[in-house]
């Protein structure tokens, strides 16, 4: 997963992204604006996984495919690439 | 202690799409009805179940009769049975004081089930066989006429019997509304109707007793109703001035919209659908303004249904599991689906969570447990991130759902009432293997695999 | 006298604040309280992040995000109820055709929550239907262009039995096109019906000169405000972009015996063209005011500024007569922003601009000034 546009995103901390480089704006609820600013700060999947379960009441499965899903979006919004560790999701 | 979850979810903002109010859903819960708790309901009755509430069938029938009888005292209702034919909800209306409209032969049995008289009992419908109508005639029903063919029966059928009977002549007409329903009696326009009323009264067989017009369903033009009484009061004038015959009913049908929403609709019921007072002004004009009403006061005859029942009746659903759509919403599998619920392909119905959700709200769509792509009960709305497990509540589902229902794929659930006293009473039990087989019969050279 | 609206310290909502090429009545209604010398709140209630008057420096005080009718009113009120607490509102002016019902069903349930409007009731709102017009008013005097609504499309082959080409077909809320032949109502016909459902209304075209009024109508038949206006700029999509207000005796007598039958309460817009028989005919009836109500401010009646005070159960007087020969052209003119004030919007659903003296908000400003832009 390459995260670098992620971390060009400005994000405010009423939820409001906004990516300067293309001009397109983006609104999240709690939880994905959450992992968004993980993401930011460098966390892998397996991080992002642990502090979820941690702080919220949800279960590893139920976490998961939601994890899945919110990673297939920022892709479909071109908001991460495909790093060398996706090669076999190409 | 940890913070409530709900699924990540991020989405472009464009013109014209950014109506969140702050990502705060503006759904209510309901987690009772009528101060039963639905946890409890599901735990006892299964899931899904229809839940229906004694209370506001009464409340709304009485709420309807009173603001009719405000226009026009001497009115009455007959219950429609195709609406909703549940020996235990037909009950409630007939202690209300209904009479009975039904439109086959099976719901006749029903009504007379339950112990209502012919006297009682509308006959009505196009499609009535020659035993059914012996029946009806002998029992002292009225029959309301559909087509000629039908007419020269009970002509045959009264001669044969030596009785003659008490009719009323279907008409349609044009009231302002679309799609008009010409399918049903005779037109008024072209001087059908008149010409059957003069063929029926030179045959001397039956007494003509009312007259009728069923303009359609779901009319949330009021005002066509005054066309309806309008058109039927000056047709019984003529009928008087002509034939010196005085019809004893005018019965302007059914059709009153619920508080629901057609999918083509664009604004919800609480701004689309005319109240009752709506309604009844519109016939009551009509009667005030009648010369036919001032002379002879004809009994005023309602066939509603939909706008009795819809709202007083629940559906109950499970979320079996939810997924992501490519489209970016939310699906959640509801074990109901329209196999119970058929209303769902036509109309928007409202589905709401059992218990508050703090969090934000996406679009969700609800799919029923059915392996078809049919089986959509409600088009994405925004709606709160459920969890497996989690009930909701889809209303209104009380007409034409526990009549139009079909037993395809799964076994038809549970059906309650709740009494006015609290108390929960079965009124359908849950089907199973031996309900859904108990007719079939396999031949014998098929019986070993 | 100019309308005085200056000592009066309430709160004042209006919807609809979409300028551009299609432009809603909000901003311009918001220019007439203010002209009318109005320092209370004025609260922009709108659907949309992106809609213009947004972003127009001190227009509105505090901007709201609100569930669009369709949504139902649950919604509305549960929405309603959360800006209530934030900012107690006094008036409310809805400017949308597809809100007034809503204003109008729901008004006890304002009036609970402390809220006034000035409507019509449902059933004179329904009067003004386009696909009433036609039955109702021609009986009492007023004439209406040959009208028929069309649920099927072999009306349309038989159109010419009663009308001559051209007719217009038109959707019931939106939309009206011209046809002159069966071939093009037919096409407009099926896109109508697609679009807006049925019935399809088809009119015959009556050539002539094509006059708008604004009115304020009491509600027993009689008029607070009216002032016509013929168009003299037209855009491509039919828009009137610049008018002049006219002086004509049977233009106002038209307007007057219409007000008269149609008994309306509050804000609307008649469409009317004198036809070559010189003879008035009633297009619509809009059940709100124009996005050109400025030209009635201009013109001597701040329609929106009385509005205000007849919703607040005041005592208005007719307003003075109308200047004919006051004239406005629309400019459209680009707002410079920044897209953090659009982010409060989409993220918070709502922005907060100014502190009235009288409003108690704890609520931060809009937007994140750490953006890293």
């Amino acid at each position: 997963m390459e995260t670098v546009k992620v971390t060009e995103l400005a994000i405010s901390d009423n939820g409001f992204i906004f990516d300067p480089a293309t001009g397109y704006s983006y609104s999240a609820n709690e939880t994905g604006f959450m992992l968004l600013r993980m993401l930011q700060s460098g966390l892998d999947k397996a991080e992002i996984r642990q502090q979820f379960l941690t702080e919220y009441e949800t279960t590893p499965d139920s976490l998961d495919s939601d994890l899945e899903h919110f990673i297939l979006m920022l892709r479909a919004l071109n908001l991460i690439g495909v790093g060398p560790e996706d090669a076999d999701a190409v | 202690m940890k913070k409530q979850y709900s699924a990540p979810y991020i989405e472009r903002n464009a013109a014209g799409s950014t109506n969140k109010y702050a990502h705060r859903s503006v759904l209510s819960h309901l987690d009772n009805i009528d101060h039963v708790p639905i946890g409890n309901l599901i735990k006892e009755h299964g899931s899904p179940l229809f839940v229906f509430s004694e209370r506001q069938i009464r409340r709304t029938y009485r709420h309807l009769t009173d603001v009719i009888q405000m226009q026009y005292p001497n009115s009455e209702i007959s219950w429609s049975y195709k609406t909703n034919y549940l020996g235990a909800i037909c009950s409630i209306y007939h202690q209300e004081g209904a009479k009975a409209e039904c439109v086959s032969g099976m719901e006749y049995e029903m009504a007379k089930r339950l112990g209502v008289e012919g006297k009682n009992i509308i006959f009505n419908g196009p499609g009535k066989r020659r035993n059914e109508i012996v029946n009806a005639v002998n029992d002292g029903a009225r029959l309301h006429i559909d087509h000629l063919e039908e007419l020269y029966l009970i002509e045959k059928v009264s001669d044969e019997l030596g009785i003659i009977p008490e009719v009323a002549i279907r008409i349609n007409m044009d009231t302002g509304i679309y799609p008009m329903w010409t399918r049903f009696g005779f037109n008024y326009e072209n001087g059908e109707a008149f010409r059957a009323v003069q063929r029926l009264l030179t045959g001397k067989k039956m007494k003509l007793v009312g007259l009728h017009v069923h303009q359609g369903t779901f009319i949330l033009d009021a005002f066509s109703y005054y066309w309806v009484a309008q058109k039927l009061l000056t047709l019984a004038q003529q009928i008087k001035e002509q034939f010196d015959v005085v019809v004893d009913y005018i019965d302007v049908g059914g059709g009153f919209a619920s508080q629901n929403a057609l999918h083509a609709q664009y604004t919800p019921a609480e701004y689309a659908t005319p109240s009752y007072d709506q309604y009844a002004a519109a016939i009551g004009n009509a009667f005030n303004e009648s010369r036919f009403v001032r002379e002879h006061e004809p009994r005023l005859i309602l066939e509603t249904g939909r706008v009795l029942v819809d709202e007083a009746g629940y559906l109950l659903s499970r979320v079996i599991g939810r997924k992501n759509l490519p489209t970016g919403e939310r699906a959640v599998i509801l074990d109901a689906g329209v196999n119970i619920n058929i209303t769902a392909w036509w109309y928007k119905q409202r589905v709401r969570p059992t218990r508050p959700f703090a969090g934000s709200y996406q679009n969700t769509v609800f799919y029923g447990p059915l392996c078809m792509n049919i089986d959509l009960i409600r088009p994405a709305m925004p709606f709160p991130d459920l969890q497996s497990g989690d009930v909701v509540v889809v209303s209104p589902v009380g007409a034409y759902n526990v009549t139009q229902w079909m037993q395809f794929i799964e076994y038809r659930p549970n059906v309650i009432l709740i009494s006015e006293t609290g108390a929960v009473e079965v009124i359908r039990e849950r089907e199973e293997l031996a309900d859904v087989i108990s007719r079939e019969h396999i031949p014998e050279h098929l019986i070993r695999i | 006298m100019p309308f005085d609206l200056s000592d009066l310290n309430i709160c004042i909502a209006v919807t609809g604040l979409k300028t551009g090429d299609n432009p809603q009545p909000g901003v311009p209604v918001i220019r007439c309280l203010r002209k009318a010398g109005f320092r209370g709140k004025i609260i922009g209630l709108v659907y949309d992040a992106l809609e213009s008057g947004i972003y127009v420096d001190s227009l509105a005080d505090e901007i709201y995000q609100i569930p669009y009718p369709s949504a139902g009113a649950e919604a509305f009120l549960n929405r309603l109820d959360t800006i209530l607490s934030r900012s107690a509102i006094d008036v409310i002016i809805p400017t949308l055709d597809s809100e007034i019902i809503t204003y109008i069903r729901l008004n006890k349930e304002l009036e609970q929550r402390g809220i006034h409007t000035f409507l019509p009731d449902e059933e004179h709102y329904l009067l003004r239907d386009k696909t009433r017009l036609a039955s109702y008013f021609p009986d009492k005097g007023i004439k209406v262009p040959r009208t028929i609504l069309i649920n099927d499309s072999s009306q349309i082959m038989s159109l010419d039995q009663s009308m001559s080409w051209p007719v217009f077909i038109k959707g019931r809320y939106y939309e009206a096109f011209k046809a002159y032949t069966v071939a093009e109502a037919l096409h407009y016909y099926q896109d109508i019906c697609n679009r807006w459902g049925m019935p399809v209304i088809a009119q015959q075209v009556v050539s002539g000169d094509e006059f708008n009024v604004v009115i304020i109508g009491d509600g027993k038949g009689g008029m607070i405000g009216m002032v016509p206006q013929r168009k003299l700029v037209i855009t491509d999509k039919g828009k009137g972009f610049g008018g002049v207000v006219v002086k004509n005796a049977g233009l106002d007598k038209f307007a007057a015996d219409l007000m008269r039958i149609l008994r309306w309460r509050g804000a609307c817009e008649l469409e009317i063209i004198k036809g070559m028989d010189n003879a008035f005919y009633l297009i619509e009836i809009n059940p709100r005011f124009p996005a050109w109500v400025r030209l009635a401010e201009g013109a001597g009646q701040n329609q929106p500024a009385a509005l205000v005070m007849l919703a607040l159960g005041r005592k208005v007087d007719p307003l003075p007569p109308y200047r004919p020969g006051t004239l406005f052209i629309r400019h459209a003119e680009d707002v410079i922003s920044d897209i953090q004030v659009m982010g409060g919007i989409a993220a918070l659903g709502e922005l907060i601009n100014r502190t009235s003296e009288h409003c108690e908000t704890s609520f931060p400003a809009s937007g994140d000034p750490d953006i890293g832009i």
